[in-house]
């Protein structure tokens, strides 16, 4: 950040709040439809924070406590089917029942906001922090050929941040995107300028926008419906094709990601979210240590970064993706590196967080510098 | 009176509803949803909402429901019709949504979701086809499904020890505080079907004047699943499914 950007933001309203509560901000700025949702621990301040809004007196946002996951994300079906901009939040075990829903919505084309606070699991698991669900969020999760866009943020400012690029990305393609985050992020507080409050759109507007909308057929239209279902294997195939055209176009146009000190390095860590924040401190310290290391974080976990991590595989001796699972992004970096130099991973499982000195020693015994 | 003065249109006295578009029903002969179908297309029109009126379709024999009334039209998971519709009414308050839904769709796998979207008084209409069989699947056990009654799943008659007893879910709507019409028709005389009209269209007004939640069951044949025909169907229906689901309003407030 240079001097001028930094005295831009200290005219701006700056407040200090949790990863969780930033969401609820920054969607009724967004101008966000509805939210429907079911309370899980550690995302709950989301619906909290929304009810304290109560922002169907001011934006006429429709905030809604479901009976269940299942019924949340097909509220969410609903809402979206009529081209309005909706969203729920929960996490992991709260995610698997909305897989369902996931798969109904992207065979739909429907374009919604997703949020998972991830905890550790499998099963009921722990509150406590985890980034286990990777495998469930970029590769399927829910039945058939599909993908989910994910975003992962590493700050509470990218947490307000991706709720507008998540909703703006599932408009575009016409695809649910996913805001994949963990309770160190959703709970932690940091300083945050909101996004500046923008109106709804109009049922005009929304018209234009998403002419497939199934919210009342005018007088010469034909008629839109929002249907998954189609027996003719022929047609069904086509699809599928359909569908994975447009991923592939999602694949070559909207990857993100950050380099972090990643210029003239030997090694590179590989992590996302709030992985990521504790690897920028290790980084730190193997520059002390006379280390080159620099940091890599993907900023969509799907579409991955494939291409410049393929690059840097020319360049470094070898990668290591830290994690808070068992090794699941890891899989990716080796499919992009493709064998050209050794990738390792580290993890801590079950909500435990590895502190930065335990990351660098991990990374010199792996990698055996 | 000659052929031609007969079809001039104002001498018309019964036609095809104006919803209803020309594709072929995949419905068996005997069934009952072609002709709950028309209703819903009669009464749209009647109504004159067919602009704003939003049908969702279940997973069941209904689930191309959207092939057959030209209205717009979303298709749920499987029992996620309430909530679909609960989505689509609370953002869109000044539409008309409905759920067209099986006994095993409402009654089973929604279960939750039908009572809790009642329980909020959702300003929608459920239109529940009860013919205590898994029809699209092939004539399984339903929660509906008789005591001793046959299916592929219980091919020696619901037993109640191993399936418990047929759901009353229709009686169990009326208790909560949320709904507004709960009521129990058939359409397989002429005369019912009158009455049975007169109740959707009060269902779909409630509706608009926001009382609740309104819902119309109707106890319907399965002559494909019931392995009989349409006639002995209707039959079968009045001597051994009235008697468990009597027909006439469970609640109408």
């Amino acid at each position: 950040m240079n001097k001028n950007e930094g005295n831009t933001i200290m005219t701006e309203e700056v407040e200090l709040m949790k990863g969780n509560e930033a969401i609820a901000h920054a969607a009724v700025r967004y101008g966000a439809d509805g939210y429907f949702g079911y309370p899980i621990t550690p995302q709950s301040e989301i619906m909290e924070t929304l009810m304290e809004l109560h922002p169907w007196t001011t934006t006429g946002m429709v905030v809604l406590q479901a009976e269940s996951e299942v019924a949340a994300i097909n509220m969410v079906y609903g809402g979206a089917g009529c081209g309005k901009r909706v969203m729920t939040s929960s996490s992991s075990p709260g995610i698997s029942l909305k897989q369902e829903g996931i798969s109904y919505i992207a065979a739909g084309q429907l374009p919604c906001l997703l949020v998972n606070v991830m905890r550790g699991g499998p099963g009921l698991g722990t509150i406590q922090p985890s980034q286990a669900d990777y495998f469930q969020t970029v590769k399927g999760g829910g039945h058939g050929d599909y993908r989910l866009i994910t975003l992962a943020p590493a700050s509470v400012q990218e947490m307000a941040d991706f709720v507008g690029l998540g909703f703006d990305l599932a408009f575009k393609h016409r695809t649910p995107a996913m805001i994949l985050t963990d309770g160190v992020i959703g709970q932690m507080m940091e300083k945050v300028v909101l996004p500046p409050h923008r109106p709804r759109l109009t049922e005009e507007q929304i018209r234009k926008e998403s002419p497939w909308a199934s919210s009342g057929k005018p007088a010469g239209r034909k008629r839109n419906v929002i249907t998954t279902l189609e027996l003719d294997s022929a047609v069904m195939e086509q699809i599928n094709i359909e569908l994975q055209n447009k991923y592939k176009h999602i694949e070559d146009t909207e990857v993100r990601y950050e380099e972090i000190g990643c210029e003239d390095v030997d090694y590179l860590i590989v992590a996302f979210g709030s992985c990521a924040r504790i690897c920028q401190k290790t980084v730190e310290l193997a520059h002390e240590q006379g280390l080159k290391i620099g940091l890599f974080r993907p900023i969509t976990l799907w579409p991955f970064p494939s291409k410049i991590l393929n690059r840097y595989a020319d360049k470094v001796k070898g990668m290591i993706s830290v994690e808070l699972n068992a090794g699941q992004m890891v899989e990716d970096v080796k499919l992009a590196v493709n064998g050209k130099i050794p990738v390792e991973h580290f993890g801590r499982l079950g909500g435990i967080v590895p502190d930065p000195n335990e990351v660098l020693e991990a990374l010199k015994t792996k990698l055996r510098i | 009176m000659n052929v031609t003065d007969i079809i001039k249109p104002e001498n018309i006295v019964y036609q095809k509803p104006r919803l209803m578009n020309d594709n072929h029903m995949h419905y068996c002969p005997g069934c009952s949803h072609g002709v709950v179908h028309k209703l819903i297309a009669e009464v749209i029109d009647e109504l004159g909402i067919e602009e704003k009126t939003i049908g969702v379709a279940p997973v069941g024999c209904a689930v191309f429901a959207y092939n057959y009334l030209d209205i717009d039209w979303q298709e749920a998971a499987h029992g996620r019709a309430p909530a679909v519709a609960t989505g689509i009414k609370r953002l869109n308050p000044d539409k008309v949504v409905f759920t067209y839904q099986g006994d095993g769709d409402l009654a089973a796998i929604g279960t939750a979701e039908t009572i809790h979207a009642c329980n909020r008084g959702e300003n929608i209409v459920i239109i529940f086809i009860n013919n205590a069989i898994y029809g699209m699947t092939g004539g399984q056990m339903a929660p509906t499904t008789l005591i001793n009654m046959k299916t592929s799943t219980c091919p020696f008659g619901r037993n109640e020890q191993l399936n418990g007893y047929p759901l009353k879910i229709s009686d169990l709507l009326a208790q909560l505080e949320g709904t507004c019409l709960v009521t129990r028709q058939s359409v397989h005389t002429a005369p019912a079907i009158k009455k049975a009209k007169k109740k959707l269209r009060l269902a779909f007004e409630n509706s608009m004047a926001g009382k609740g939640t309104s819902i119309v069951e109707f106890v319907s044949t399965c002559a494909s699943g019931w392995k009989m025909t349409p006639e002995a169907s209707n039959k079968w229906m009045e001597q051994n499914m009235f008697p468990m689901y009597p027909i006439g309003d469970l609640k109408n407030v």
